[in-house]
């Protein structure tokens, strides 16, 4: 522990202590009927998700409300806001771990699979946002019988490379980081076909010096590939609009503008989902108050330097001395969806300026609050640079309002319910603390102190 | 601690392992060419008619023209297909109690048209048109085959994009003087290429702009 001056992991005594305590939760999971209310609620959003994706697939995309010229609508702003989210996940799991920062073994697991099923709810709206999503392999490059290719120097293009690149390094990176903890739960379960599931997905992992040394390159490589592709992907994703001859869209920050806020949102997140673990599952020893007052502070830190894009985007219109440019920035401030703005101020650049101080990040439900804040800030961010860039574009004769229909809410809430569904599911069977991780870390933080 | 696998389930693993890229392989092989084959595309199927009119009797021994028929193909997108009317400019004087002509008889009666079976089916967002090709000197037979030679008529191209990017992108050595358009006996001179490239030039066809977007799909 290099970084951190006190001990992380004082609550906790030994490696069999954590190992009992979180291998528990997948055998004998300790509060049954909360779990099943949750599952029960959050499957009745998927159903929600799956009858406006067949309804969709039925009409076709007229069911939402986009319109000329606002075809983007929720589908691409939620698709920004959801592969957003992922890339702190990354960023906590991989980048931590590439330069050695401990304390991050405690939350990197449920981190990761944030990444993993925000990833899978991003990937599924661009397809879904086209005409006919059953071609959806048309953009994917393959001898086939039209002689054509996919444009590839169209933004969407790279869009489908990064996301499934993505998506295939954080699954990859999520499985070899659980294989030894699945071994440990293979370990402990007492009946025959747990042992053998679970034995399945630990692919004979029996822990020896050898299996520890592969591990670790794999994991490592993984980490690496990761990392880069945080900043690669999400650049991509401001340049779906930077290219675009909307007004609005073009501020040289985007790319740097766009990875900030979505590792901002990312940390937002996680810390979200840190809080509600620990409160429920008691695991204060190990998601411990240190924790979260690094996570306040990267909250913080991210969340100033999306500021700085606010600030340097708007100047970049002002500066440029573009009317139309101009005009957005105005429409922006004053116009049809200057709640949006104003929310994204406030959620994401005001009510940050409260984790300054020690005592604030330290109150559990005022950092989950400032945290829900931020989430929906940045929703309301993406939906702001998405909207006031169309709506109101060079032609005044098209100009025309948006307004999201509810099968827009719908797929929506939706999503959500399925991200939490899937999440549900995996705090139940997989160790949703890395075991093996969390030992190391105190090992080490024994042999410094 | 007890073994929960057997020694041989490291086997089974490998042979799962090779298992899943075989299906997923051969499954892309196999869909590959399934949307290739005559099979799909019906290319040398002929499908069923209502009356077993035969372009081999008709247009090969007999020797009528295309346009007599398709008259229409010169001028407009469709080629034209003839009304019953064209049938019995011959047949009220030809074979007029043969069986086989019994519903090219009763549509003239009663005024129905006979509902032949669609051989070439472009899809809907394809913009075709057949004077454009017919006028600068794509023949007959480049695109439809010896009809003179089918009893009945069946597809010989798979009419695949790619297909018709080809030509598009390289037409001269498809190209004949336009007096030969519906001559399916014609054949290039030796020299196809040159004869070609001077059609080209004269019909001021532009192979540059032939593959855009908006040439078919308006």
């Amino acid at each position: 522990m290099a970084t951190t001056g006190d001990s992380i992991f004082a609550g906790v005594r030994s490696y069999a202590a954590a190992d009992r305590k979180i291998t528990r939760i997948p055998l004998h999971y300790p509060y049954p009927k909360r779990w099943w209310i949750a599952f029960a609620v959050t499957g009745f959003f998927v159903l929600v998700w799956l009858v406006s994706v067949v309804w969709l697939f039925w009409r076709g995309v007229g069911v939402w409300g986009i319109q000329m010229p606002v075809p983007w609508g929720f589908a691409i702003s939620n698709y920004v806001w959801w592969i957003g989210m992922g890339h702190a996940g990354t960023l906590i799991s991989a980048l931590f771990l590439l330069i050695n920062q401990g304390w991050r073994n405690s939350i990197n697991r449920f981190a990761e699979a944030m990444t993993v099923f925000a990833v899978l709810m991003a990937g599924m709206y661009p397809i879904l946002h086209l005409g006919r999503p059953w071609l959806f392999y048309w953009l994917i490059p393959y001898p086939n019988t039209m002689t054509v290719w996919p444009q590839f120097k169209s933004p969407l293009e790279w869009d489908l490379f990064a996301v499934s690149t993505y998506l295939i390094v954080s699954v990859l990176f999520f499985y070899i980081g659980l294989i030894p903890d699945l071994a440990s739960v293979r370990d402990r379960a007492r009946r025959r076909w747990v042992k053998m599931i679970y034995g399945v997905l630990a692919l004979g992992w029996r822990g020896s010096a050898r299996h520890w040394k592969r591990w670790q390159v794999a994991y490592w490589i993984c980490a690496g590939l990761a990392v880069p592709l945080v900043v690669s992907v999400h650049s991509g994703v401001s340049l779906l609009f930077a290219v675009g001859l909307e007004p609005g869209w073009h501020s040289t920050l985007f790319p740097a503008y766009f990875v900030l806020g979505a590792v901002f949102e990312g940390f937002a997140v996680v810390t979200l989902i840190a809080i509600s673990l620990r409160t429920i599952f008691g695991l204060e020893v190990m998601v411990t108050d240190r924790h979260l007052d690094i996570l306040g502070k990267l909250v913080l830190a991210t969340g100033l330097m999306t500021a700085y894009g606010y600030l340097f985007d708007s100047f970049h219109a002002w500066y440029s001395g573009d009317p139309y440019e101009r005009g957005t920035l105005m429409d922006r401030l004053f116009g049809g969806y200057a709640w949006s703005f104003w929310a994204t101020i406030l959620c994401n650049v005001v009510a940050i300026q409260l984790l300054w101080f020690e005592s604030m990040r330290r109150r559990t439900w005022l950092l989950f609050t400032i945290a829900a804040l931020v989430t929906f800030g940045m929703w309301a961010e993406r939906f702001m640079l998405l909207v006031t860039g169309l709506y109101r574009d060079f032609l005044t004769s098209s100009w025309q309002s948006y307004w999201p229909s509810f099968w827009d809410w719908s797929l929506f809430a939706g999503t959500i319910g399925l991200f939490l569904f899937l999440f549900l599911l995996f705090v139940r069977l997989v160790p949703m603390i890395s075991i093996f991780e969390v030992a190391e870390a105190m090992r080490e933080e024994r042999a410094d102190g | 601690m007890a073994q929960i696998f057997p020694p041989v389930a490291d086997t089974c693993v490998k042979l799962a392992g090779i298992a899943v890229a075989v299906l997923v392989v051969g499954g892309l092989m196999v869909a590959g060419g399934a949307v290739r084959s005559d099979w799909l595309t019906r290319v040398g199927v002929a499908p069923d008619q209502p009356v077993p009119f035969s372009h081999k009797h008709h247009a090969g021994e007999l020797g009528i023209d295309c346009r007599y028929c398709h008259d229409d193909v010169e001028r407009s997108a469709s080629a034209g297909f003839p009304p019953t009317k064209t049938c019995m400019t011959c047949h009220s004087q030809l074979w007029t109690n043969a069986e086989a002509l019994a519903p090219v008889r009763s549509s003239f009666t009663t005024g129905e048209p006979l509902a032949w079976n669609r051989v070439h089916d472009l899809p809907d967002y394809v913009y075709f048109n057949h004077s454009i090709h017919v006028a600068h000197g794509v023949g007959c037979v480049e695109c439809h085959g010896r009809i003179d030679r089918m009893n009945r008529v069946a597809k010989v191209h798979a009419l695949y994009m790619s297909w018709c990017l080809d030509c598009h992108r390289d037409p001269a050595p498809h190209l004949r003087p336009p007096e030969r358009v519906f001559d399916l006996d014609w054949q290039p001179p030796a020299d196809a290429r040159a004869l070609g490239s001077e059609l080209v030039a004269r019909f001021g066809i532009e192979p540059a702009n032939l593959d855009s977007c908006y040439v078919c799909h308006r």
